[in-house]
């Protein structure tokens, strides 16, 4: 059965090929349900290879490689492309097909009738193919095609409406700063292959442990910067929430459940590297970690786009990964990714769902009591909001718990910024919640609402290039004097809902921590993990004094949000400080740095390169040009010229060979 | 220097002075006469009389479709004759090669039939 | 009862010792001789006008023929090992069973093209077909010849059918031109290959080859001047006929005249056995004086490559073009002879095998863009393809970009394996060239791409597409170049099947059992 591997990534790619080719034919909805079964299909073959690698037994049962064929056969360096199942890919591949089957289904809905509906899918598969090669790939090579096809994807469907010009920059935005990274992810591979002369997995767990510190630092920094890049880790994280201005489950898929998430895969798979490194690697991504999630935080609690206050969560959420990362919890690492990946698509879709409902309207601002009106949604976001915010005994406590365990074992202010930012996270969820779901309707209301004026000088700001993170940047909002008619969304949106729901509420099950035979996720990733995982020695009372002071963190936030926002009315509610609403002013100065004295220096390089270097090349080119216009002449057309020319040449030619090979 | 090139030493001394004698006369004359260019002295020679009509003359090209054939099968006949001659000892096997032969030409000639380049017209 | 005279009569003269004659050893060439008078005579009592082009179907028959016969060949060398037949004067191994495919799929493609080209040109018969069949055999006679004899033999059959060929479209003076000059220039290098053999022949004593690779690995020779001076010789043979500088000058106006199917045939197959003859004389024969020719092969690559790059920027007519190119291709091809190791000869054979179905196709469709007359093929015809026919101009773009050497396509790789051979042997200086070369000529494809798909600019109004009349793909065509594009693309993906068959095709010379 685990034969079947390359099944799994098979038929996304079938089926991008097939929607490029007939997809505009099949058009709105059976290009997308075409879609879904494919990834659908490939979620069936992952939990049959799944089920085969479970029952396999012995020692080192638990990896099964499949080469499928080489790929550059490159004398001393050769590379295949071959998959590799293993507890830790084939966990990934589950969620990632799974998660991804249900929002191609949500899609189907939300994106009816929008005319680039069969592109749309195109490009959903193929992201889910490259997703699946990132993960199953056996070697970082392969890895690396993944992750640039991801990127590459992940640019398409940002800029998906990309007639709008602020949608078109945000997706450039995305790729460039992923490229900075992917940057570090190159080097790294070229480090590991100069020191270990291999980069396929296999060979990289076997010999990591002869490893040289430096070298283990060198590539484990690298790698580091390239899931910096990819995982929205300070400080390249400005692209995530520029990047809701693609649609909801673009938001949803890539943005929450899976291509963020690679960088965390890898340096989970490269944990042996990270292991043989010098201590300060594992601190710095835990203190990197531990940063972002205490910024992005903030941050969220001022924003007042809904999308936007998820995409700074799923920054914060990432940081809490990179904090287990940096404290040697990989499982935990994986187990948060999981649950992330439930209650975040849950939340992204939800989100969407209203957005739908209220036909386009992405302020929170011009929301409230949708409770009643959109009543599976409502429900199944609370599900998701009681997740994020700890609340046992939904999936959410378990995975956050086993993190800020590790952090408090690696370092007690580490576990503190945690703390706090999980109180944050249930705030600015209760938050985003109270004003949507709860309260008075404020979307009947026409022409006066708090900050009319903020958002049409922001909105120009926002049209002038600069990358402000205003609230108005890519909202197509709602004229004021427009009605709105919200409705709950159709079947095909709210099944993932409920489903993503109840994978919320129960997900926790897989690692539960109280009893080590119900950590059923360490016990499967242990062979993988073992060289890096850390291992703990709190009592368990300290284990259960932490994780009541969590909980406890976490009611108190939903209990501030309660008072701030489903008690008092709209006019009693503090303003949302401008720093945090505007980021912290961090994307400003990037913007600012790069229009100053880095557009000085891109001239200046602009300059060199249209002058010398285009100079040199052009040179050649007309050098080339006119050695061959002499040259020509040679070629008279006269066959007693072209006998004459045979031969001289046959006269050189023995001349040559007879004054070399003879001596005279 | 070898043996093969020594005796080839002679040649090429030889083939240098033919080369030499003649271009350094015809150069001699070149230098020597007078350069006066004359229209009449550039005419084509046909032994005295005035040149009539273009250099070109079609033949005709029965004559050369003819010929051709006739080589091909007079080539045909010199190898059939040495076969002749030394019939037994080439056996059966030579006699179905001979054969072959002279069927594959046979063929050539069949196709050469239905082309019409049989007809003299 | 004739026999039983003759038996009868011959009782006093002893019978002469034929050899043994291993017919499964000529089978490539007997079906290839006996499907070229099949067609001739068939095609000489049929009529010569039909809507069915089934002249074209025999020759593609016929090829494939050839390749089922090949096959049975190849099992047989694989398990038992090379053999040589008729008197260790043919020779079968992998290396020539390698070429004779290769040979065998230039004409299925050309004979292809061939078919709706006579159509067009109103120049229909078996006669194209005929002589194509007749000049493959001589190639794949070429590349199975274990005697020198035999090769020179091969060549006069694989050249004259293809001095006939190129003089084909009666109609048009460029074509009668390009058959003389080849005719004269061909005969003219013949000689100078006959007297090397001559000259081999008198410093080994045999003009067998193993017979002289046994000897010259035996004893070393005390006068080398005659040996050597046939070296030369043998590689202006050689050289004259793959189109490598100095002996190139025909290429480009021959190219240019013949008519382009049979260029595409010319292209592929000639070189093809021509490389193969080359290969088997100077790698496997006089492998064991490497040292002296390596050098002025060498030389002779870079002035190909070099050559060939360059002259080819300045051509507008892109048939020229295409033949300059092929001068550079062979340029390439020389490096692995150069480099004279297994990983040379399977660098070239990889090349020959790659390059075969890019320049078919790329003939083919200049085949389709002359129109009728065969004469435009001047680069403006070309502009604004890519609007007209989208899909003829992506299939010759994907064919010039393979010869550039892009990657994905099989071009790419057959570059990278010759390069990589080079390195291997140590020409490092040579690799270079080739390189820059490479960079070189890739602005002479990639000009006609541009001019396919960027035209004459952007306006309706100045639409160069306008007035021209839409190109017709004859079906055969069409088959053709998708065979082509699929092959190279193909190969380009999955290397690995072609790579293992030529690295299982380096010659070997064995003797017959004496």
């Amino acid at each position: 059965m685990v034969e079947l591997t390359w099944v799994i990534p098979a038929l996304p790619l079938l089926g991008f090929l097939l929607l490029l080719a007939f997809g505009r034919r099949l058009g709105d909805p059976l290009a997308g349900w075409l879609a879904t079964a494919t990834v659908g299909g490939s979620f069936a073959a992952t939990v049959v290879v799944f089920l085969g690698l479970r029952g396999a037994d012995g020692g080192d049962a638990h990896r099964y490689t499949q080469t499928l064929f080489t790929w550059l056969p490159a004398g001393g360096f050769s590379v295949d492309v071959g998959f590799l199942v293993d507890p830790l890919s084939i966990t990934m591949c589950l969620f990632v097909t799974g998660t991804a089957a249900l929002i191609h289904l949500y899609s189907i809905g939300y994106m009816h009738g929008d005319e680039g509906f069969s592109r749309f899918f195109v490009y959903m598969n193929l992201f889910v193919f490259s997703m699946l090669v990132l993960v199953l790939g056996d070697n970082l090579l392969l890895t690396f095609l993944g992750w640039e096809g991801v990127g590459a994807c992940s640019y398409f469907l940002i800029a998906f409406w990309h007639t709008k010009e602020a949608n078109a920059s945000a997706g450039k935005k995305a790729f460039v700063t992923n490229r900075i990274g992917d940057w570090g992810y190159l080097v790294a591979i070229l480090l590991t292959f100069f020191a270990l002369g291999s980069i396929t997995y296999t060979d990289i767990f076997a010999g990591a442990g002869g490893l040289a510190t430096t070298t283990a630092t060198a590539i484990a920094v690298l790698l580091v910067i390239g899931a910096i890049g990819k995982s929205a880790q300070l400080p390249l994280y400005v692209w995530l929430p520029d990047a809701m201005a693609g649609p909801t489950p673009v938001s949803a898929l890539i943005h929450a459940a899976t291509m963020v998430t690679a960088g965390v895969y890898l340096l989970t798979r490269m944990n042996p590297v990270i292991a043989q490194a010098s201590p300060w690697v594992s601190t710095t991504i835990a203190v990197v970690g531990a940063a972002t999630a205490l910024f992005a935080a903030t941050v969220a609690v001022a924003q007042h786009d809904i999308k936007r206050v998820l995409a700074y969560s799923t920054v914060s959420q990432l940081g809490y990964m990179f904090l287990a990362v940096g404290s040697g919890a990989y499982v935990a690492a994986i187990f948060h990714m999981v649950t992330h990946a439930f209650f975040k698509a849950l939340l992204f879709l939800g989100s969407g769902s209203v957005i739908h409902g209220m036909g386009g309207e992405q302020d929170m601002r011009r929301m409230g009591g949708l409770r009643a009106l959109m009543p599976v949604t409502a429900a199944t976001f609370i599900v998701g909001w009681l997740a994020i915010a700890g609340v046992p005994p939904f999936s959410g406590f378990w995975s956050k718990d086993e993190v800020l365990l590790f952090a408090w074992e690696k370092h007690p202010l580490l576990w503190a910024v945690g703390l706090v930012t999980a109180l944050l996270t249930a705030f600015y969820m209760g938050r985003l919640v109270f004003l949507t779901f709860f309260g008075e309707p404020r979307w009947r209301r026409a022409g006066t609402h708090p900050g009319g004026e903020a958002e049409q000088s922001a909105a120009e700001v926002a049209d002038d290039g600069g990358g402000a993170t205003s609230t108005a940047t890519a909202v197509t909002a709602v004229a004021a004097e427009q009605e709105v008619h919200p409705h709950e969304s159709p079947w095909t949106m709210t099944v993932p809902l409920v489903v993503l729901a109840g994978l919320s509420l129960l997900g926790g099950v897989i690692n539960l921590s109280f009893l080590s035979r119900l950590q059923v996720l360490e016990h499967w990733l242990e062979p993988v993990v073992e060289a890096g995982e850390h291992h703990l020695d709190s009592s368990s009372g300290v284990k259960l004094g932490l994780a009541v002071v969590a909980t406890v963190a976490s009611l108190v936030g939903i209990g501030l949000a309660s008072v701030l926002y489903l008690r008092r009315s709209a006019a009693d509610r503090p303003a949302e400080p401008d720093i945090l609403l505007e980021g912290w002013h961090y994307d400003q100065a990037v913007s600012a740095f790069a229009g100053g004295p880095g557009r000085r220096f891109f001239d200046a390089t602009t300059w060199f390169d249209r002058h010398i270097v285009d100079g040199a090349v052009n040179g050649v080119a007309a050098l080339i040009r006119g050695l061959g216009g002499v040259a020509r002449g040679l070629q008279s057309g006269y066959v007693r010229s072209y006998a004459l020319g045979v031969a001289a040449g046959a006269v050189v030619l023995v001349a040559v060979f007879v004054l070399r090979g003879v001596a005279l | 220097m070898s043996e093969l090139l020594r005796s080839y030493l002679t040649v090429a001394i030889f083939g240098a002075v033919a080369i030499l004698l003649v271009s350094s006369l015809l150069g001699l004359g070149s230098v020597l006469r007078p350069q006066r260019a004359q229209g009449g002295k550039y005419l084509s020679y046909e032994s005295g009389v005035d040149a009539v009509g273009t250099g070109w003359a079609q033949a005709e090209i029965r004559y050369y479709i003819f010929a051709l054939l006739f080589v091909l099968f007079d080539v045909e006949a010199v190898f059939i004759f040495p076969w002749a001659t030394r019939l037994e000892a080439y056996g059966a096997f030579g006699a179905i090669e001979m054969g072959i032969f002279i069927v594959i030409l046979a063929l050539g000639l069949l196709y050469a039939w239905r082309k019409g380049v049989l007809r003299w017209i | 009862m004739t026999l039983g005279l003759l038996a009868q009569a011959g009782d006093g003269v002893a019978p002469i010792d034929t050899p043994g004659v291993a017919w499964s050893a000529l089978s490539p060439i007997l079906v290839l001789i006996g499907g070229a008078i099949v067609l001739l005579v068939v095609g000489a009592l049929a009529p010569r006008r039909s809507r069915i082009g089934w002249h074209a179907m025999l020759t593609v028959a016929v090829a494939g023929g050839t390749i089922a016969a090949v096959v049975p060949l190849w099992d047989r060398v694989h398990d038992d090992g090379p053999y040589s037949a008729v008197a260790s004067a043919v020779g079968v191994d992998g290396f020539s069973l390698f070429v004779t495919v290769v040979i065998a799929v230039a004409v299925a493609i050309a004979a292809l093209l061939t078919d709706g080209y006579l159509r067009r040109e109103g120049l229909e018969g078996p006669e194209p077909y005929v002589l194509m069949l007749l000049s493959a055999a001589g190639a794949v006679m070429m590349a199975s010849a274990n005697d020198l004899i035999v090769m020179f033999l091969g060549l006069e059959i694989m050249s004259i059918a293809v001095y006939v060929l190129a003089g084909l479209h009666l109609r048009r003076r460029r074509s009668g031109e390009a058959a003389v000059k080849y005719f004269v220039l061909g005969s003219f290098s013949s000689a100078f290959f006959l007297y090397g053999v001559a000259l081999v022949y008198g410093a080994t004593g045999s003009t067998n080859l193993v017979r002289i690779a046994r000897f010259l690995a035996a004893n070393t020779l005390a006068d080398q001047g005659l040996l050597i001076a046939g070296f030369a010789l043998l590689l202006v043979g050689f050289g004259f006929k793959v189109a490598a500088v100095p002996f190139h000058s025909w290429t480009p106006d021959v190219y240019q005249g013949s008519p382009s199917p049979i260029v595409a045939f010319m292209a592929s197959g000639v070189k093809a056995g021509g490389f193969a003859g080359l290969l088997r004389v100077f790698v496997a024969t006089f492998g064991t004086y490497r040292l002296d020719w390596q050098p002025v092969v060498y030389g002779i690559a870079v002035l190909s490559l070099v050559v060939g790059a360059v002259l080819a920027v300045v051509q507008t007519d892109v048939k020229r073009m295409l033949a300059y190119s092929s001068i550079n291709h062979a340029g390439f091809i020389l490096i692995g002879v150069q480099a004279a190791t297994d990983e040379g000869v399977t660098a070239a054979l990889f090349y020959l095998a790659a390059y075969t179905f890019m320049v078919a196709g790329a003939f083919g469709v200049v085949t389709v863009v002359g129109r009728r007359g065969d004469g435009h093929h001047h680069l403006d015809d070309y502009q604004g393809l890519a609007r007209r026919q989208p899909l003829l101009a992506l299939v010759f773009a994907i064919f010039l970009l393979a010869q550039a050497g892009v990657p994905l396509t099989s071009g790419f790789l057959a570059k990278f394996y010759v390069v990589e051979a080079a390195i291997e042997a140590r020409s490092f200086w040579l690799a270079l060239v080739a390189m820059v070369s490479a960079v070189v000529s890739a602005f002479l494809y990639l000009r006609i791409v541009l001019v396919m798909y960027a035209g004459a600019g952007d306006g309706a109004d100045t639409d160069p597409a306008a007035g021209r009349p839409r190109l017709a793909v004859p079906a055969a065509a069409a088959i053709a170049l998708v065979v082509a594009v699929a092959a190279t693309i193909g190969i380009g993906l999955v290397p690995d099947p072609l790579t293992r068959t030529a690295r299982d095709a380096t010659p070997e010379l064995v003797a017959a059992s004496d």
